[in-house]
């Protein structure tokens, strides 16, 4: 039987499922030499902003048992000067980049995503909901139904590549969310981003972070992940949905593959080993030997569920 | 910058500190003090992170040729796992990380300033200097005598070494700023070089400055993967053109900085300002955060 780890999402293509997930993969220009960046089977971009941010101050990171809480305050170079100076590296590397695109109102998510979509080898946009939203007071995007879907739906009207939403399990009716981001206009979505954190030093009487809630990543997420995805994929099998929150080897991507996801995103595991995207990939190839199964396409939802058929 | 995995040559206790030994020469070859390495975690572990530790000491040639060496302080957070580590384990490391220290091209006379375990890349440095035929003076601090780092080993490497501690159970009662400028003076310091805690980094920062003395300093700050990958190490350092400033991660373009380039307020933010030791030594006061 002949394995093939490349997957297909409704047209979108990738050589395997396992991409490298937003702001865990430096900029660009300066990945560091111990990425093997043409082995990955994607790369998220930092999320851009029109204008360059110099982020919080620090602290901005610290560690909880099984995460990682961090606060980098959105720092990015501008979408003009990412695309300048370090989509030329990803390009040279022939690597698929997925753009993803942030913003402080719906005017900058529009500009930043006009300019990110046609540039050669972005192959998708990402909307970043958890963007504090400054129209609504700071609050994130993805605190108001109508906020996602104005910005979600302006994005995918724009934009000639697939548009992925993406955000933390957070919204009060998650599938709803999901599927009213589908009507929008989004090809499929990236669940989950990381969740609302805080680490308390008592000692000194202070956040551990400068920005006190931070994002929580890293494996203690995995488990809120896995079930978003399952549950976004079972009430709508045809959407795209890449899954993203603690996966660290080959088995954690099998169980968001069997749950339902497409293709899987790392994040924190790569800050731990820059290999890891590598070796997880690796590790499905071996589960699809073990189990005899051709493609990771095949494992997609394949949850044998009491009481289900199949 | 490797990544290997580094089989433990030898483990020793150094007062308060931990050293550890490994056999790297890959890494070894290209190290330079000021820069640092990373290990990873034991896998299973709840706290995942990488740590990172400067290099105390590498050797390209001779018996130890391709060791190298680095210490640490086994209260840190996750160094507990890495002081029960024992000879012929493997360490996954990444290799050499960061900006080094510059020596001087011209200017002769080095001063080292040191506290606690920020000695070990400043030895590192003073090895170095000597090599290259500079004159090298030492102030080197800590809480005690169990955290003076080698002292035996400074007074080898330096022409002079004062020796402060907060408690007087090593040298003279006080801080390293306490004897900055006597230093100073008695040395003919023409550049000075510095890790230590970021408020005795400010407070010789700013001497700097005013006697317009060039320095360079080895900071810490929070790094969560040290390769450049995460962003959340930032220090704010102004620009070379002086057109504004940008957070630069101190895992690639630190640690070692220029600390008249550094943004000193906006970097500590809210933290209290050290005051200086007053002469009867150190009761120690901690301003009510808040």
């Amino acid at each position: 039987m002949k394995h093939s780890l490349a997957v297909d999402l409704n047209g979108l293509r990738f050589a395997h499922p396992v991409l490298a997930a937003s702001g865990c993969l430096a900029t660009g220009h300066d990945v560091p030499g111990l990425v093997d960046l043409h082995k990955l089977g994607g790369v998220v971009s930092r999320s851009l902003t029109l204008a360059p941010l110099k982020g919080a101050p620090t602290p901005r990171s610290a560690e909880t048992p099984s995460g990682l809480l961090s606060a980098v305050g959105l720092q990015n170079p501008g979408v003009e000067a990412f695309v300048e100076h370090d989509l030329p590296r990803l390009q040279k590397a022939g690597v698929p980049v997925v753009g993803s695109v942030a913003g402080s109102g719906l005017e900058e998510f529009i500009r930043v995503a006009q300019i990110l979509h046609r540039q050669p080898g972005v192959v998708a946009l990402e909307v970043y909901l958890s963007s504090p939203d400054q129209e609504r007071g700071g609050e994130p995007v993805y605190a108001r139904l109508d906020r996602i879907l104005e910005i979600v739906g302006a994005i995918a009207r724009l934009s000639s590549i697939p548009v992925f939403a993406k955000f933390p399990p957070l919204v009060p009716d998650l599938v709803g969310t999901a599927r009213a981001c589908v009507r929008a206009g989004a090809f499929g979505l990236t669940l989950v981003d990381a969740m609302p954190g805080l680490g308390v030093d008592a000692a000194r009487l202070r956040p551990k972070t400068a920005i006190p809630v931070a994002g929580m990543s890293g494996p203690a997420l995995k488990p809120l992940a896995l079930a978003a995805v399952y549950q976004v994929t079972r009430a709508m099998p045809d959407v795209p949905v890449m899954g993203v929150g603690g996966i660290s080897n080959g088995t954690d991507a099998v169980e968001f593959l069997l749950a339902g996801a497409w293709a899987v995103q790392v994040g924190t595991a790569l800050l731990v080993n820059p290999a890891a995207p590598v070796e997880i990939a690796r590790g499905i190839l071996d589960y699809l030997r073990e189990k005899g199964v051709g493609s990771p396409a095949e494992l997609r939802g394949r949850l044998r569920v009491r009481g289900e058929q199949g | 910058m490797r990544r290997v995995r580094a089989e433990v040559l030898n483990t020793r206790r150094l007062g308060a500190y931990h050293s550890i030994t490994l056999v790297a020469p890959e890494v070894a070859e290209r190290v330079r003090p000021g820069q640092f390495v990373s290990i990873a975690m034991p896998e299973g572990r709840a706290f995942l992170l990488r740590r990172h530790f400067s290099i105390h000491q590498s050797s390209r040639r001779g018996g130890w040729a391709g060791t190298l060496e680095f210490v640490f302080d086994p209260k840190g957070p996750g160094t507990g796992w890495l002081a029960e580590v024992k000879a012929h384990q493997f360490l996954d490391v990444i290799g050499p990380l960061g900006k080094a220290f510059a020596y001087p091209a011209k200017l002769n006379a080095c001063l080292l300033v040191s506290e606690g375990h920020g000695s070990a890349p400043i030895f590192f440095l003073a090895q170095e200097l000597r090599a290259r035929g500079k004159r090298v003076d030492m102030v080197v601090g800590a809480e005690d005598l169990e955290h003076v780092f080698k002292p035996i080993e400074g007074k080898r490497l330096s022409q002079t070494i004062a020796i402060m501690t907060a408690d007087g159970s090593l040298g003279e009662r006080g801080s390293v700023l306490d004897v900055l400028p006597q230093a100073v003076e008695q040395s003919g310091a023409q550049v000075i070089y510095a890790a230590a805690r970021r408020s005795t980094l400010r407070s010789i920062a700013e001497f700097c400055t005013e006697r317009q003395i060039p320095a360079q300093m080895a900071i810490e700050e929070h790094m969560a993967c040290g390769i450049g990958l995460c962003f959340t190490c930032t220090v704010p350092v102004i620009r070379k053109d002086g057109s504004g400033y940008d957070n630069l991660r101190a895992c690639t373009d630190g640690p070692v900085f220029n600390p008249a380039r550094i943004l000193w307020d906006r970097w500590m933010g809210d933290e209290p300002k050290m005051t200086p030791t007053p002469p009867e030594g150190f009761p120690v006061v901690r301003s009510w955060p808040g």
